[in-house]
């Protein structure tokens, strides 16, 4: 009993639910291998019908921000409201700009 | 040979393999492996529901499903033996698997452009449903195949055991929609190389086993129907 | 079609209790807003006070993180077990069409463990290792399932009051603070109400049924309604978890207020149903705006939360004897995969995942 193998690796999964709309993260599945994977990931989140394709990539292989670092990643980002449209101010009239 | 018996005999198939595989549930070697052989076993009898309503109605008798799945004997079932065989092991299920679905799956893809057009709606749904089948069954007879000492010894016995059983899918009946004898080729064609590939060896064709269309049945599958019926039989004429 | 005949006998409520799973997904999106910096406790603080989710790789104290997985593997645990008194009927179901919608359903109890298994493996703890801690029996699972099924009519009652009840209770996890767990409970609910749904239907049918199935209807509703009520805990001032993950915003409302709206959902259906709920005390209290109900017997459920109920050991052998006989091929899935496609990273990643998963929009 105590000689059972460690836990097949985690695998995240990725699933568009229609044409047109992008792959959203939905979960993850346990899998030996990718086929296994992606047929773990095709019976556990899309017995309702939800998808129409599906990525599974290993959760290892993602390099993620480090929540620490939120301020130096993105703030940055945040006094620079310019590169919104909002930001600039039309003249009365002007229109499909 | 009816056309009402062999509508029923595809349905007979399909629903003897779908009890077969809901025994499963809740018993598979992982979680994940225990929503897919559900999804089969669903997709299994929603063939099951389709063929023997279809069958029902040919007959014109007023048999829906549940009469012809839950008030009809041994001697009458129609499946063939393969099907009913107990799964010893996770071995014996996928390999079972891989060899029944690739041949519903020839099967079907021909029934789908045949000239009876609601047994090809029937089938032109489960052409798709036994492809996945076949490639699940495929991939788990390759994991167990080439896997460890003790997972290719349990594949081989299972070949072994069921192999046999194999030929009576393909007993010739020139009245049938579509001659089973002439899906024996195709069939071998596509399960001897996952076979190969799987490091297993296709035992002697020595034996062949046959009866199931016949009504003669393996002793196991009285206990089989007697579970699956108990509760039906047991209130006569009772709504569910 | 089934679908829609089963959307015609909704039972009464649980339009109530999918609306209330809506409101707390938008809550969730809601609570994605963008909150001020801090550093540690403070950060956590002001996360929970804020009504923010919590995130794998955030800053939490211990208590909260044990508490956690102690309750989702727990949870996930009582969907995997808890497939057994259902599985028992399966081979067994009267008609084709039963057969099919119980199937689907126990598969998606197994599918509810994998969401959650998932949630608690995102706080730094492994499958394997929750799976031991049930086989072992450090971890637990809810106590009705140590109930048998005896008939047919159970897989109807079963369905109706513990998914009832366990939908009351899940509907408010939906907003759990830690949001994984929170996510999880939103698919979760979303498929459950098709499992309860499924349970009033089948047991309305025995309810209208011949009289052997009336019987049987009555004889489920009279074994399953305690081991039902007793699913929401023990009262407030019994419970040993209640105030702290109640201030930690991971449970919402005290057993006791669950215990009572399930009630007061449950008459006005067993009315509908024409099943007898078995209280004599049952009554409509007017002042308190509430119905008056008989406790279950809490030493009764302490004796089977103790290992002392009717089927725990069978349980309890079964999931043990599934995992072991499953062993080999699990080994041989590891090892395939070692020699074709470059072995399976190992699974070390479980500590790296909760990292990974940091930013996923799950």
């Amino acid at each position: 009993m105590s000689a059972a193998p460690a836990d097949w690796p985690l695998w995240e999964v990725f699933v568009r639910a229609r044409r047109g709309l992008t792959h959203l993260h939905v979960g993850s599945v346990h899998a030996p291998d990718a086929e296994l994977a992606l047929h773990n990931a095709r019976d556990l989140h899309t017995r309702r019908g939800e998808g129409a394709s599906i990525w599974v990539v290993p959760a290892e292989h993602i390099t993620a921000t480090d929540p620490d670092d939120k301020d130096a990643y993105f703030d940055p980002a945040l006094d620079k409201d310019f590169r919104h449209p909002g930001h600039f101010e039309l003249p009365e009239g002007v229109e499909h700009l | 040979m009816t056309r009402f018996d062999s509508v029923l005999r595809l349905g007979d198939d399909a629903l003897v393999a779908a009890q077969r595989m809901a025994h499963w549930c809740a018993c598979a070697p992982q979680l994940e492996e225990d929503v897919a052989l559900a999804n089969i076993a669903l997709d299994l009898l929603g063939q099951a529901r389709a063929l023997l309503t279809y069958a029902g109605g040919i007959e014109g008798a007023g048999r829906d499903e549940d009469r012809l799945a839950y008030q009809r004997d041994e001697r009458e079932f129609t499946n063939a033996l393969l099907v009913e065989l107990p799964d010893a092991d996770f071995a014996v299920a996928v390999v079972k698997l891989l060899f029944f679905a690739t041949y519903q799956n020839l099967l079907y893809q021909r029934l789908a452009t045949g000239a009876d057009t609601t047994l090809a709606g029937i089938a032109g749904k489960a052409v798709k449903e036994t492809k996945y089948h076949v490639e699940h069954a495929t991939r788990w007879t390759l994991r167990l195949g080439d896997g460890t000492v003790e997972s290719r010894r349990r594949a081989q016995a299972a070949v072994d055991g069921l192999w046999p059983f194999t030929h009576e899918l393909f007993e010739p009946d020139p009245l049938a929609p579509v001659d089973p004898a002439g899906l024996r080729e195709p069939w071998a064609a596509l399960v001897r190389p996952v076979l190969t590939r799987a490091t297993l060896v296709v035992p002697d064709d020595d034996w062949r086993p046959t009866g199931g269309r016949v009504g003669l049945h393996t002793e196991g599958f009285g206990y089989l129907l007697g579970e699956m019926q108990s509760v039906h039989r047991a209130h006569p004429g009772a709504r569910w | 079609m089934e679908h829609t005949d089963l959307a015609a006998q909704r039972p009464p409520g649980s339009e109530l209790l999918a609306e209330q799973v809506d409101a707390a997904e938008r809550d969730l999106l809601a609570a994605a807003r963008p909150q001020r910096r801090a550093v540690g406790q403070a950060s956590f603080d002001a996360l929970i006070d804020g009504e923010h989710k919590v995130e794998p790789t955030d800053w939490m104290p211990e208590g909260y993180r044990a508490g956690l997985i102690r309750q989702i593997a727990q949870h996930a645990h009582s969907e995997v077990v808890g497939m057994q008194p259902e599985r028992n009927w399966i081979t067994r179901a009267p008609s084709l069409r039963r057969k099919a919608i119980l199937l689907a359903k126990v598969q998606d109890e197994a599918g509810h463990g994998l969401y959650l298994y998932s949630a608690a493996e995102t706080l730094g703890v492994s499958r394997e290792w929750m799976l031991d801690a049930l086989h072992e029996g450090r971890q637990r699972y809810l106590s009705f399932i140590n109930y048998p099924t005896l008939t047919w009519a159970d897989v109807g009652a079963l369905a109706w009051l513990t998914d009832g009840a366990a939908v009351v209770n899940q509907v408010t996890l939906c907003r759990s603070s830690y949001g994984p767990y929170a996510r999880a409970m939103v698919r979760v609910c979303r498929e459950e109400s098709f499992h309860h749904r499924q349970g009033f239907d089948a047991l309305r049918v025995l309810a209208a049924g011949t009289p052997a199935q009336r019987a049987m209807a009555q004889d489920a509703v009279d074994r399953w309604w305690y081991p039902a009520l007793a699913m929401f805990g023990p009262p407030h001032n019994r419970s040993t978890h209640s105030d702290r993950s109640m201030a930690w915003k991971i449970k919402r409302f005290s057993n006791d207020e669950l215990r009572q709206r399930f009630v007061d959902i449950c008459v006005p259906q067993a009315e509908v149903l024409g099943v007898r709920l078995p209280d004599p005390a049952l009554r409509w209290n007017a002042e308190r705006g509430h119905h008056d109900f008989t406790e279950p017997d809490w030493d009764e459920l302490r004796r089977v939360v103790a290992g002392h109920g009717p089927c725990n050991r069978q349980r309890m052998d079964h999931r043990r004897r599934v995992h072991e006989d499953g062993a080999w091929v699990r080994e041989a899935a590891t090892a395939y995969a070692a020699k074709h496609h470059g072995g399976p990273q190992h699974s070390t990643a479980h500590q790296g995942a909760p990292a990974a998963r940091q930013g996923l929009p799950a």
